[in-house]
């Protein structure tokens, strides 16, 4: 297998993990009360393939997953968005060089690295690229979309924060710890 | 629990007979006229005359009706908020103010500002139409044989075809997990407070994604004993060659795109301003 090539088990992993993005976002979206914002278990997910898959297959499953699930269930994707959801996915594969989720690592330093970069990787999107790519292409009132992205952009932060930690987590249990062997006197 | 998505449906007509990659070029053409313009005779033209294709294709309205009633509900909530947001944005960008009634402290309604939010509305109008035709003429296996042959690699193409192929079954295992939750007491509805929700679909959301990852791997295991990847290339099963039909679809979206873009920037800007 190349080195630039992906080998069949990213695709794959791009392949379901866009699909089970288009489910979550469908059937596991939870309104919080507060108008258009729901939380949004998609990300969380997205946040774990990310992190065990890296950049190339988050950001994939977030540009897959976000254009399909708009096209199908809400007739035309929405491009502004979409673009964010494989931004948002790509920069949380960027922790996975500082996680090593598949040796069962995730103590309480993986756990704060890994909200750091989730933070960041969402600030970048919702409160900056989403609003003005909203601005470019349909000129819509300045404050409306940055309001917008700070709401959606707070409910995803805490959604990953809370969920995704514990979807990482659980599935980090799952995996025999490297160097948990002891050698018995 | 039924659930509505929009799905090929095998039709006889010339826009099903088009191959997927024209169909693909066409949308993605369609799609970037609609989001650079902001040009109302343009805006107007793209929507009638997808208006025109959509009968063309013999899909039926009742197919399509609960995306437009949703897409509506958006679209209405979107302009009041836009409204409230920003109920001068119109004159800011198009120069001058004709006051038609005073509401309240800033809030004037203004022509400008209705001209701005029909421009917005027909923005959506004029793409809606082209996306649906796109999704329900184009079979979903052929779908990725095209991105493919517009230069995506084949096996970011693959991807796509596993993602489509595989949303009914992990619909189906969603289903039945969220059954036997259920089963268990577990509440996913209204009735329950947020927290609780969130930490109750984390029991749906926990074995569906576990399922999953196990999928990838009975998938990928698969995939690579029966060879995929080996070679450079791949060829389609689904894959349909150009014809003529083709051809002419291709040139005459080509040439409206170039058309649209000329008419809405050769007065270097992108809306049309009718009030001066």
């Amino acid at each position: 297998m190349g080195k630039n090539q992906l080998s069949t088990k990213t695709i794959v992993a791009i392949g379901i993990g866009a699909a089970v993005f288009v489910i979550l976002g469908r059937f596991v979206s939870i309104p919080t009360g507060i108008p258009n914002t729901t939380v949004e278990t998609a990300y969380a997910f997205l946040a774990l393939m990310a992190l065990l898959f890296g950049p190339i297959v988050g950001g994939l499953i977030g540009l897959i997953g976000h254009a399909l699930k708009d096209a199908i269930f809400y007739g035309t994707p929405w491009w502004s968005w979409v673009i964010v959801s494989a931004l948002v996915g790509f920069l949380f594969g960027l922790a996975s060089r500082k996680i090593n989720l598949d040796e069962g690592q995730f103590g309480a330093k993986q756990m704060v690295s890994f909200n750091i970069i989730q933070v960041i990787a969402q600030a970048i999107g919702w409160f900056f690229i989403a609003p003005m790519l909203d601005i470019l292409i349909y000129a819509e009132p300045a404050n409306k979309v940055f309001v917008q992205g700070i709401v959606a952009g707070v409910s995803n932060m805490v959604t990953v924060g809370v969920l995704g930690t514990l979807l990482v987590a659980a599935y980090a249990k799952t995996r025999t710890k490297s160097g948990s062997l002891r050698v018995e006197k | 629990m039924a659930v509505n998505m929009l799905a090929f449906v095998d039709r006889s007509s010339p826009i099903h007979r088009l191959s997927g990659a024209t169909k693909f070029l066409c949308f993605i053409m369609w799609s970037l006229a609609g989001m650079l313009t902001y040009d109302t005779r343009v805006l107007l033209f793209m929507l009638v005359a997808s208006l025109i294709i959509f009968t063309v294709s013999k899909i039926k309205v009742k197919e399509v009706s609960f995306v437009l009633l949703f897409i509506f509900l958006f679209l209405l909530l979107n302009d009041i908020a836009i409204f409230i947001f920003s109920p001068l944005e119109g004159v800011k960008i198009y120069g001058t103010k004709h006051v038609l009634f005073h509401i309240a402290g800033q809030y004037d309604v203004t022509v400008e500002q209705l001209f701005y939010e029909l421009n917005i509305t027909l923005k959506y109008f004029s793409i809606i139409p082209a996306a649906l035709l796109f999704i329900k003429t184009t079979n979903p296996s052929e779908f990725a044989s095209s991105l493919n042959r517009i230069g995506v690699s084949y096996r970011v193409a693959f991807a796509v075809a596993i993602a489509l192929r595989y949303i009914p079954d992990i619909q189906r295992d969603f289903q039945t997990i969220a059954h036997a939750q259920q089963a268990r007491g577990i509440d996913m509805s209204r009735k329950e407070t947020i927290f609780k929700r969130a930490k109750n679909a984390l029991a749906i959301v926990l074995p569906l994604i576990f399922s999953s990852l196990e999928r990838i791997e009975t998938i990928s295991n698969v995939m690579d004993l029966r060879g995929f990847g080996k070679h450079k290339k791949r060829t389609w099963y689904s894959a349909r060659p150009f014809k003529k039909s083709d051809y002419i679809a291709l040139i005459t979206v080509v040439a409206l795109f170039t058309v649209s873009m000329l008419v809405t920037f050769y007065d270097g800007s992108r809306f049309y301003n009718p009030f001066v």
